[in-house]
């Protein structure tokens, strides 16, 4: 079985974002960018398959600039196979991102497509639905489990109340939550060897598929900012505090 | 503008969450509501009697029951002929079914708006919260999902709504629900709660966190929240996290006790109206959006602050 992984380069998320002073975003240029961190853990799941057994192949797809390259070739040096990096400097929305991995899907043929239940810059959380709708495949979003058994996989969710297992039909689709795996680094020789992993590059017109924005972004500003308040001295002044506010009798 | 929300239910009774997508769906036109589900016919009524709401629609069938995302999405398509917006609060169970609708649909989902502008113009918060953006779809039909602590909920009372029932689409069968591990709501609900108080990496392990944290909270009545720090070291489940990658507070008092304030988690609860910081470093973020804050050692001040209550 082959699983495709479509991963994002985004901001880092150790780096605070500024927003630019003219609102019409935030500003990302000598602005460390990494993998999104939820699509490391998705290409670390599927890695993880394929050192089980059940995975023959792991393709790593990415949308983006060119500098997506670098993001891919991280991809490969955890241990992905082989990449795809369908290049435009648009930015492409969920529903834009969803069409194109769905065309890949159609060439590639994989068993399972694992993707980052959200990016952390537009934190939209809609592309592994999305791509699940398009291709008429179940989904199971928000995994912190995945067991492939035959053909099905069995995916244990993290919902609001706790978790929730459901069994689909393989092809599938699953998104990625933050307890499912820790990402392993990559080790210098496998940076190395990653280095000659085959890496095609295509164009979103090499797929026919039209990736116009759908949503306008007027502006982009910074939250209103909550000013620090008093440092109470001892707890007696706290409970005193606590008492004003009507929490405690 | 037509619009159809998403009823959220667990146990028979419509979650507060739903109350807060239907006032943002109120300033955007008419609002109906599907009621989806296994035996829901008592949540229909309980809808129908929301302040505000026209007709109710209620899908009961068995293939409904565990609202998977593969069955649920060709009903809403299908009613989303006779509406102009879907409007889901940002649950977990509708997070995943709206994108499968706004897909099906051929529109881009606004995700968790924080305000309704005009008819196609919202924002909603990007890099967690870290900026707010303004956007205005251009679609035809709007999927959007609704941050329940960005609006006020809708009365219960006061309503009513037509109710009608809808045939069912059917079970896709290409999905099951297995089973579920449900934590027992022993505590208010985080998302609802008026008082939270949360544990960070501080509290060392989760002996010492439920020794610390549980009884200052059940002393208040409050919630049971933690930073992702404490849920990555295991100290308490994910269902507890509060954050960017977890669940967004916003109650009357927010207690955070050895949390450092990592960005992340400042995105889940800095709109809570007071927020009180326990923390030994006095430099710790978090006091940067404290309104109250009490430096010192937490396995001394947090049992003395619980007896002196």
């Amino acid at each position: 079985m082959k699983i495709l992984v479509p991963v994002k380069r985004v901001i880092d998320y150790n780096v605070k974002p500024r927003v630019k002073a003219d609102g019409t975003g935030v500003d990302l240029a000598n602005v460390k960018m990494s993998m999104n961190p939820f699509d490391e853990i998705a290409v670390e799941e599927a890695i993880r398959c394929k050192e089980k057994g059940v995975a023959t192949e792991v393709v790593a797809v990415s949308i983006g600039v060119a500098k997506a390259q670098e993001t891919l070739r991280t991809a490969l040096a955890m241990g992905a196979d082989r990449a795809i990096l369908i290049q435009t400097d648009d930015e492409v929305e969920p529903l834009g991102v969803a069409k194109l991995l769905a065309k890949v899907q159609e060439e590639e043929g994989a068993g399972l497509i694992i993707l980052g239940k959200q990016a952390i810059d537009d934190d939209s959380n809609q592309t592994g639905q999305m791509l699940a709708a398009l291709l008429n495949l179940p989904q199971g979003t928000f995994a912190s489990k995945v067991e492939v058994e035959g053909d099905k996989v069995s995916v244990t969710r993290e919902v609001d109340g706790g978790l929730e297992t459901v069994k689909l039909n393989v092809p599938a689709i699953v998104t990625t939550d933050l307890r499912l795996n820790e990402p392993r680094y990559a080790s210098l020789p496998n940076i190395m060897k990653a280095k000659s992993k085959p890496l095609a590059t295509k164009t979103p017109a090499d797929y026919g598929v039209d990736v116009g924005a759908r949503l306008e972004t007027l502006k982009v500003v910074e939250p209103a900012k909550r000013s620090a308040g008093v440092k109470v001295a001892d707890v007696d002044e706290l409970v005193a505090k606590l008492k004003a506010l009507g929490v405690a009798a | 503008m037509k619009t159809l929300v998403w009823v959220e239910h667990e146990g028979g009774t419509v979650k507060d969450a739903t109350l807060s997508a239907v006032t943002a769906a109120a300033k955007l036109g008419e609002v109906h509501l599907l009621v989806a589900g296994a035996g829901v016919g008592g949540v229909g009524e309980a809808a129908a009697k929301i302040a505000g709401v026209g007709k109710v629609h209620v899908a009961d069938d068995a293939a409904f029951g565990h609202a998977l995302a593969e069955n649920v999405a060709p009903l809403v398509v299908e009613l989303m002929g006779s509406h102009d917006a879907f409007v889901a609060p940002a649950t977990s169970t509708a997070k995943n079914i709206a994108p499968r609708v706004a897909a099906l649909l051929d529109v881009m989902q606004i995700s968790d708006i924080l305000s309704v502008e005009s008819e196609d113009t919202f924002t909603r918060p990007i890099y967690a919260g870290n900026a707010i953006a303004t956007v205005k779809s251009k679609d035809a039909k709007k999927v959007i999902t609704v941050r329940g602590t960005a609006f006020e909920k809708a009365a219960r009372e006061g309503g009513s709504g037509a109710v009608e029932a809808v045939a069912s689409t059917g079970d896709k069968g290409i999905s099951s629900f297995v089973g579920a591990e449900i934590a027992k709501q022993e505590r208010p609900e985080l998302t609802s709660a008026k008082i939270i108080v949360s544990g960070g990496r501080a509290l060392k392990d989760g002996e010492t966190f439920e020794e610390v944290i549980y009884p200052l909270a059940d002393k208040l009545g409050a919630a049971v929240g933690a930073s992702r720090a404490a849920v990555d070291a295991g100290y308490v489940p994910n269902d507890y996290q509060v954050g960017q990658t977890g669940k967004i507070v916003a109650p009357e008092v927010y207690i955070a006790v050895g949390i450092s304030g990592a960005i992340q988690h400042l995105a889940g609860m800095k709109d809570s109206k007071t927020i009180i910081a326990i923390n030994k470093d006095e430099d710790a973020p978090i006091f940067q959006v404290a309104d109250i804050g009490l430096v010192g050692d937490l396995f001394k001040v947090v049992p003395e602050l619980t007896s002196k209550l």
